[in-house]
C-alpha cells in the first residue's frame, strides 16, 4: 500500500461521512444513545458499590479484652490483633474513653457519680481489609490470649454484603442485555449504511477494485463515526452526571456521588473504545456481505 | 469460449454450448432476442459467474479457474458498459472516472493527467465538475465510457449501451466505440438495435435459446428477413 493509497483511503473515509449524511447521522445517533444508556446505568452501579463499601470499611469489630489484664499487658494485645491478615487497622479505645463516651449521653449528674471507668473493659476497635471474611477473623480474635469477647455487627454487614452481591448480578446482567441489544440495533444501524453504498460497490467491483480498496473507505469511515459517537456520548455523559448531581440529587438527598473528575477517564477509555470498535468491526463485518464472490 | 453451458442455480438453462473467438482489434456485434443469453455471455466475460461445463479464456485468463483474488486484475484488463450507465451519483464526472484508475493504485498526478485526456476523447471536457444527474442519458454513457477506457484496456465489453438512448444518440456512441476500436481496443458490442448493427459493417454474432445461430461479417439483419424477426 503506498502513500497515495493510503491518503486517498482517509479523504474517502472522511468526504463518506458527508456524502452519506443520513446514514453516518444514524449511525452517530444511535452508537452515542446506546454508550449512554450502558455509561449511565454503569455510573450508578458504580455508585452503589462505592457506598456499600464505605460502609462497610466503617463498620467495626468490637474486641473486649480480659480485665485482669494490666493496663499495658491489654494495650499489648493490639500488637497480636494487628498481626491477623484480614485486619486493617486496631483502634485502641481505652475504658475512660468508653466511660467518658458514656457519661456524655447521661443527662442525671447523680446517677453519673456513682459510676467509674471501671465498669468498662479496655476495647479495640478492629476495621477490616475485607468485611467478606468477618466471621473467620473474629474467630481469629477470640482465640487470641488476654481476648475476653468479640462483637461482630453480623446483620449490619450481612445486609451490606447482600446489596453487594445483588447490585453486581443485577449490574452484569443488565449490562449483558444493554450490550447485547446495543449491538443488535447498531447491526441494524450499519446495514441501512451499507444498503445505501450497495451500489457504489458493486460499480467498484466491475471497474476491477481490489477488495481492500472498496473496504478501507468504508473501515474509516466507521472508525471515525465509531469515535464521534464516543467523544459525544462522553461530553453528554459527564453533563448528564454533574447535572444529575448537583441539581437533582443535592437539593433533595445527602448522598454524594463520585465526583465525575474521579470517573472521567475510565469513562472516556471505555466509550472511545467501544465507539472504535463498533465502528470497525461494524463497517468490516457488513461489507464482508457485499465483498463475497 | 469453447462449448460452454451455463445453468443457473434455479435451473435455467441460459447457454447451450456457445463456442465464439473474439481476435484482438476486433469490433463484434452480439445480438439476439431478449433473454437469449447475451448477459450471461457477458457475464462470463467479466467473471461475474463460472460456466458450468466448457472453457472460457479471457485475455490469458482462465475463467474456470481464476483465483478470487485475481478477478480484480481481470477486470482491468476489460471495461465495461451497460445500459444504465452504473455511475456513482454522488460523485461528479471527473471522480467517477478517476476513481477507477485510483482502484488500480495509480499516482494522483497521472490520474490528473490521464482524466482529462480521456474525458476529452468522449468530448466531455467541459462537463467535469458535473453530477451525473445534471447530464443526458448519452452524456452519462459517454462518461461510463471514458471511465471504461481509463485504464487501458484490451476490450471494451458493452452491454446495450444503447438502450436507454434516443436514435441519434444510439449512432453517437456506436460510433465512439468505433473510433475506440480504431484506436486498437477490441470491442464486443451487445444491442437489440437493428438499424444500428445494419449501419455498421461489423461482425454480427446472433443467438437464440442459448445457441449460436449465425456468425459473419455485416448486415446479418438485411441478409435474412426471415431470422430479422427473431429479434423480438
Ligand atoms: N441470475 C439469474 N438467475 C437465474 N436465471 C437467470 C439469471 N440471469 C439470467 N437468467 C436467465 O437466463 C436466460 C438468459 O438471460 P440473459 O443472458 O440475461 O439474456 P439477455 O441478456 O440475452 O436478455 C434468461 O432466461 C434469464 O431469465
Ligand atoms: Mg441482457
Amino acid at each position: 500500500m503506498n502513500r497515495h493509497t493510503l491518503r486517498y483511503y482517509f479523504t474517502e473515509g472522511f468526504r463518506g461521512i458527508f456524502l452519506h449524511a443520513f446514514s453516518s447521522f444514524a449511525a452517530v445517533g444511535v452508537i452515542t444513545a446506546c454508550l449512554l444508556i450502558m455509561g449511565s446505568f454503569s455510573l450508578v452501579a458504580v455508585n452503589i458499590q462505592a457506598m456499600v463499601t464505605e460502609m462497610e470499611q466503617s463498620s467495626e469489630i468490637v474486641v473486649e479484652i480480659d480485665e485482669s489484664l494490666s493496663d499495658a499487658a491489654a494495650r499489648s494485645v493490639g500488637t497480636q490483633i494487628n498481626r491477623i491478615e484480614n485486619v486493617y487497622e486496631a483502634e485502641w479505645f481505652p475504658r475512660e474513653d468508653a466511660f467518658a463516651q458514656y457519661v456524655e449521653k447521661l443527662e442525671d449528674p447523680l446517677l453519673m457519680q456513682s459510676f467509674t471507668p471501671d465498669i468498662f473493659p479496655h476495647r479495640y476497635k478492629v476495621y477490616l481489609v475485607n468485611v467478606q471474611y468477618a466471621e473467620e477473623t473474629a474467630r481469629d480474635l477470640e482465640a487470641l490470649p488476654g481476648v475476653a469477647a468479640v462483637n461482630v455487627e453480623r446483620d449490619l454487614l450481612n445486609s451490606l454484603l447482600s446489596i453487594r452481591r445483588v447490585v453486581r448480578v443485577v449490574s452484569v446482567v443488565f449490562i449483558l442485555a444493554l450490550l447485547v441489544v446495543s449491538l443488535f440495533i447498531m447491526q441494524n444501524t450499519i446495514k441501512l449504511a451499507t444498503f445505501e453504498r450497495r451500489e457504489e460497490i458493486a460499480i467498484m467491483r466491475v471497474v476491477g477494485a481490489a477488495k481492500g480498496f472498496i473496504r478501507w473507505p468504508f473501515v474509516v469511515e466507521g472508525f471515525l463515526l465509531g469515535l464521534m459517537a464516543g467523544l459525544l456520548a462522553y461530553f453528554l455523559q459527564a453533563l448528564a452526571y454533574n447535572r444529575f448531581a448537583d441539581s437533582l440529587l443535592r437539593p433533595i438527598t445527602p448522598i454524594q456521588l463520585i465526583s465525575f473528575g474521579e470517573l472521567w477517564l475510565p469513562v472516556l477509555a471505555v466509550f472511545l473504545l467501544t465507539g472504535f470498535l463498533v465502528g470497525v468491526f461494524g463497517s468490516v463485518l457488513t461489507i464482508r456481505k457485499y465483498l463475497r464472490a | 469460449m469453447i462449448d460452454v453451458y451455463k445453468a443457473y442455480d434455479n435451473g435455467t438453462k441460459a447457454l447451450k454450448g456457445v463456442t465464439l473467438r473474439i481476435d484482438d482489434g476486433e469490433f463484434v456485434f452480439l445480438v439476439g432476442p431478449s433473454g437469449s443469453g447475451k448477459s450471461t455471455i457477458i457475464k462470463l466475460l467479466t467473471s461475474e459467474i463460472r460456466p458450468s461445463e466448457g472453457k472460457v479464456m479471457v485475455n490469458g485468463y482462465n475463467i474456470n479457474t481464476i483465483r478470487p483474488n485475481a478477478v480484480p486484475l481481470l477486470r482491468r484488463t476489460l471495461g465495461v458498459i451497460f445500459q444504465d450507465f452504473r455511475l456513482i451519483e454522488k460523485k461528479n464526472v471527473f471522480e467517477n472516472v478517476a476513481f477507477a484508475m485510483r482502484a488500480v493504485g495509480a499516482a494522483p498526478k497521472d490520474v490528473k493527467k490521464r482524466v482529462p485526456y480521456v474525458l476529452d476523447l468522449v468530448g466531455l471536457s467541459h462537463k467535469a465538475r458535473r453530477r451525473p444527474y445534471e447530464l443526458s442519458g448519452g452524456e452519462q454513457q459517454r462518461v461510463a465510457i471514458a471511465r471504461a477506457l481509463i485504464n487501458n484496456p484490451m476490450v471494451i465489453i458493452a452491454d446495450e449501451p444503447t438502450g436507454n438512448l434516443d436514435p441519434a444518440r444510439s449512432l453517437e456512441i456506436m460510433t465512439l466505440l468505433e473510433r475506440i476500436n480504431a484506436l486498437g481496443t477490441t470491442v464486443l458490442a451487445v444491442t437489440h438495435e437493428r438499424e444500428l448493427v445494419n449501419r455498421f459493417a461489423k461482425r454480427v454474432v446472433a443467438i437464440d435459446g442459448g445457441r449460436i445461430i449465425h456468425d459473419g461479417q455485416g448486415g446479418y439483419y438485411t441478409n435474412d428477413p426471415r431470422r430479422a424477426g427473431a429479434r423480438e
